[in-house]
């Protein structure tokens, strides 16, 4: 086990940890909550077996539902940003993607914004259509949409500056 | 053959990732259908247990919260004992045994209490060691909060009033009407009762209660009270908003009832089917 596998386990619990025991509590404005364990996916190897990624989002998002009694749809809004992350990456990083040269820590702030932006839009946009799975609600699924991402969005990127890592 | 396997190793990467997609929303599924919901569940020993320490260590915050609670709700039984003529203490021996009433009260504590989503479950730090199973009501000293839904060793998982499939007779403390409690998923302090015949009369302010018409609550336990009603579509049912006694956001100990004769009286309706 070389150092990177380390570090990303320990991401792994570190994030799941973080999640259910503080953030999953604050209820900003009765019932906003920043949606943060995603920065795994987000940050996980470019080059990663697919396989293994699916497996580990799957398993990321089932933890997380363990702990809200939320049934299945964190792991389902997991498995779906994993399997739709390389074209995120493409179609933000597109040339630098293909040739796997994409490190989050040095690119420009516009291009790691949308990145975020568009992974955690289609988080939520899953997660609260299957949380909430009734369309007789569908302005509250909007609502809860717009107002978390826009929430989750502020917290990553400020966790994502402060603990960027210096060693490139 | 060769071409279905040479299928499978090419799109290896969709079809998994369509199986655990499959697999999150059987989850997701049986999430949203009343008592089914049992393999995914925050009772467990990890989950439990983690929420258990994390409380061990804010409860403390609440300490001053929960004496000036405890005082009030000590000030009230007082003062039903003096008004039933008992002194406190001439009367010390109050053992469950002699109680004629078949409902037997247990403290628990909340570990984990969720408002902010449409479907919300409590956890509590009692489970079956201490002879807590589905189905027991859970109160306050104030109200209602819920019903015990799933239950482990430790911990027991309850189907907050908050929740959409949360369903629980209550009706009218000045008559016998009754509906069902619902929540729309807007205000964590406000809770529907539907299906009020119409020849129910109504004011706002008007106290609503259980009626001991299922095996879980006793007759008389306190939900909230009307701050609004209009009549459905048809024109014969009410739809009252009912602002809750206790404040859903903010609730630290709890009671779970049990009923002794539940048994009895579920095998005499099963009866009435067959």
């Amino acid at each position: 086990m070389n150092r990177d596998t380390a570090l990303h386990i320990g991401r792994f619990i570190i994030l799941i940890l973080v999640q259910v025991m503080i953030l999953n509590h604050i209820n900003f404005l009765g019932f906003l909550n920043p949606y943060i364990y995603i920065i795994f996916i987000l940050l996980a190897p470019i080059n990663i077996n697919k396989s293994l990624f699916l497996l580990v989002s799957f398993l990321l998002g089932l933890t997380i539902d363990m702990f809200g009694d939320s049934g299945g749809v964190h792991a389902a809004a997991c498995t779906v940003i994993a399997f739709f992350r390389p074209v995120a990456l493409s179609s933000v990083f597109g040339l630098s993607y293909e040739f796997q040269t994409v490190k989050l820590g040095n690119v420009s702030f516009g291009e790691r914004l949308a990145y975020v932006t568009l992974m955690v839009l289609t988080h939520h946009v899953v997660l609260f259509s299957l949380e909430i799975f009734n369309f007789s609600h569908i302005l509250l699924i909007a609502k809860k949409t717009l107002f978390s991402s826009l929430f989750s969005i502020v917290v990553i990127m400020l966790v994502l500056v402060v603990f960027r890592r210096n060693d490139s | 053959m060769q071409q279905i396997i040479n299928f499978l190793i090419k799109n290896k990467h969709s079809l998994l990732f369509i199986l655990l997609l499959f697999l999150s929303l059987i989850f997701t599924i049986q999430s949203h259908s009343y008592h089914r919901s049992k393999f995914v569940s925050s009772t467990n020993f990890i989950s439990g247990g983690m929420y258990g320490w994390q409380h061990a260590v804010s409860d403390y915050f609440s300490l001053k919260e929960e004496n000036k609670r405890l005082l009030q709700e000590n000030e009230l039984l007082h003062n039903q004992l003096s008004a039933l003529g008992i002194d406190s203490l001439s009367s010390k021996f109050i053992d469950t045994i002699s109680f004629d009433k078949p409902y037997t009260f247990t403290k628990a504590r909340i570990i984990k209490n969720d408002y902010s989503k449409l479907d919300n479950y409590i956890l509590i730090n009692k489970g079956e060691k201490d002879s807590i199973f589905a189905d027991m009501g859970v109160i306050t000293d104030k109200g209602i909060v819920g019903i015990i839904e799933n239950t482990s060793k430790n911990y027991s998982r309850v189907i907050s009033i908050l929740n959409s499939n949360s369903r629980i007779n209550a009706g009218l403390k000045k008559s016998n009407q009754y509906g069902s409690l619902i929540w729309d998923g807007k205000d964590p302090n406000i809770v529907q009762l539907e299906t009020v015949p119409r020849q129910a009369i109504l004011k706002e302010g008007d106290t609503i209660i259980t009626h001991g018409r299922s095996t879980i609550f006793p007759r008389g336990i306190g939900v909230g009270t009307i701050i609004n009603y209009t009549l459905d579509q048809n024109k014969s049912y009410y739809l009252i908003d009912v602002k809750l006694f206790n404040d859903m956001t903010d609730i630290g100990f709890v009671y779970t009832i049990k009923n002794r004769d539940a048994e009895e009286i579920k095998s005499l309706e099963k009866l009435k089917y067959e």
